[in-house]
């Protein structure tokens, strides 16, 4: 009982420390606005041409655009979050200093990112999302139980993410140099989430391969399961399924990682 | 004449500290080639979410793809030259709260040489790569009957369309004074920018057309000329002269920015930490 309590002191912390930078927030909130405006009047323009363009109507695209504006620091989809702490502790060696510490290094690092999260979607992604729904034509449900259900999606696809970016960091114990797996990151998580276009719109074979990824996890899955294009059990076993590879993953590498830290002699 | 020195003063200045940057990225040129190809991928994304657009349709706001493909290049690779140049304005919030903006102001040469060149990046070639490839494939593609006029606008454009965008970066660097933490405001306007200048007027608002033709006069980039050149309807029905107007309006520009970035200066107060 006392470890949980201790977990979620460290995401309490990883909720502070970015609640700190105000100014940064407000530019964010800002700067995911504008995006969200450009993006919507093409995403317009092109449901315009094609209607019922990856099964939705113009009010359900509009709102994929502001989910995914709402969610781009929340899930930290270009990367951004605990990720790229891990790796400058890496870097410096002071990882070494983690290991010691009477907690468990995944899942330290899983609830400050947590933290970091609920934080980046209250502070950063619920002012976007209710401009867009003031200003714009969105298809929102107004029944509980769809939100609630929406909510159970986020939690799963904010540890998805985490699993994708932590096994990211713990390559850079091999790597010793963590910019190119960032760019690496950064890139697919561009490409493959839907932040460029929904998934369920990709052509072909490349729209199976996508939808099948650990990315389509984090943005396109809440995003049918606000709108209920999916049955939310379907979409839960998805996301808990990436999970569990994903942080098991994580774990076999983070052991192989840590034996490599005391071999050097630390 | 202190004017024209000043301003040679500020270029030898530049060019040095850039010098300086691009010697010590050539020390590791393998990890420079990495992140040129890495920076060419990425900025690649944006196209390939174009491309994946019209797998689906065959126009958008009624532009075809070799047209849209025109406005992406010339936008991307006048941002490209301007990230290129001054780039690294967005470091200035980060260097006003750290203090080390202080040391720049009593350095013997202009600060906004100093800002511009500071870690210059020659991997942001990638950029103007990617958008110059971009853009020699939608001038090769386009149906247009060639006038001298139009093939004189095309480089017309992009240098106007590099200094438009060099002037909101030195006008955000202002804002960032004032503001102290605000670099993702300038991204809102740089990155935010080179990206609706991808899509076609058409599919915009006509307000929000207004506020980029006439409150930031983004829209001369490559809208407005862009449509001279393809024959198409001038946004908010311009006057036909407006199409050799981005030069103009790239002096004003600059003029603007200047005074905005001396006015900054001048109400710098230092953090006091």
């Amino acid at each position: 009982m006392g470890s949980w309590r201790l977990y979620a002191a460290v995401a309490a912390g990883g909720f502070r420390r970015y609640a700190t930078y105000r100014a940064a927030t407000f530019a964010g909130v800002f700067t995911n606005t504008v995006f969200g405006v450009i993006l919507v009047y093409t995403y317009l323009a092109l449901w315009d041409e094609k209607p019922h363009l990856g099964g939705y109507d113009q009010a359900q695209a509009v709102t994929y655009v502001w989910l995914g504006q709402c969610l781009y620091s929340t899930l930290a989809l270009q990367g951004g979050g605990a990720e790229k702490d891990v790796i400058e502790r890496i870097r410096t060696g002071e990882i070494a200093v983690d290991l010691y510490r009477p907690a468990d290094l995944q899942l330290w690092w899983l609830a400050s990112d947590l933290g970091r999260s609920l934080f980046q979607l209250i502070g950063r992604g619920v002012i976007p999302f209710a401009f867009g729904a003031l200003f714009f034509p969105m298809a929102l449900p107004t029944d509980v139980m769809s939100w609630a259900a929406l909510f159970v999606s986020l939690l799963l696809a904010m540890i998805v993410s985490f699993g994708i970016r932590y096994l990211a960091a713990l390559s850079v114990f091999w790597l010793m140099d963590g910019m190119g797996i960032m760019q690496a990151v950064m890139i697919t998580g561009v490409f493959c989430s839907g932040i460029v276009f929904p998934l369920n719109a990709f052509p072909g074979v490349l729209g199976d391969i996508v939808r099948a990824l650990p990315w389509a996890a984090q943005l396109q899955m809440p995003a049918d399961v606000l709108m209920g294009e999916t049955d939310p059990l379907g979409a839960y076993a998805f996301q808990a399924t990436w999970a569990v590879v994903l942080l098991a993953a994580g774990r076999l590498l983070q052991s192989a990682a840590t034996r490599r830290v005391v071999v050097q002699g630390g | 004449m202190a004017e024209t020195s000043r301003l040679g003063e500020g270029v030898r200045a530049y060019w040095l500290i850039a010098g300086m940057w691009i010697r010590s990225a050539m020390t590791y040129r393998t990890s420079f080639v990495v992140t040129m190809c890495g920076n060419l991928l990425m900025t690649g994304l944006d196209f390939a979410g174009i491309l994946l657009m019209f797998s689906q349709v065959d126009s958008l706001g009624g532009w075809g793809l070799p047209e849209i493909a025109f406005l992406y290049g010339l936008s991307v690779t006048a941002f490209g030259i301007a990230d290129l140049v001054l780039g690294s304005m967005d470091v200035l919030g980060s260097r006003i709260r750290d203090g080390s903006f202080d040391i720049l102001l009593v350095r013997p040469a202009p600060v906004l040489a100093q800002i511009g060149a500071d870690r210059f990046a020659v991997r942001r070639l990638g950029r103007i790569t990617q958008g110059t490839v971009v853009l020699v494939w939608a001038l090769a593609s386009v149906d247009v009957s060639w006038s001298a006029a139009k093939v004189l606008l095309v480089p017309v454009m992009v240098v106007s369309g590099a200094v438009i965008f060099c002037a909101v970066f030195v006008a955000g660097a202002a804002f960032q004074i004032y503001a102290q933490d605000a670099s993702e405001v300038q991204n809102a306007f740089t990155y935010g920018g080179t990206t609706l200048l991808q899509y076609p007027p058409s599919v915009f608002g006509k307000d929000f057309v207004r506020g980029v033709t006439f409150v930031l006069p983004l829209a001369f980039v490559n809208w407005v000329p862009a449509s001279y050149v393809l024959d198409r309807p001038y946004p908010l029905d311009l006057p036909p002269w407006a199409a050799f107007a981005p030069p103009l309006v790239a002096v004003a520009c600059c003029a603007l920015a200047g005074f905005a970035w001396r006015a900054g200066l001048g109400s710098y107060r230092s953090t006091g930490s």
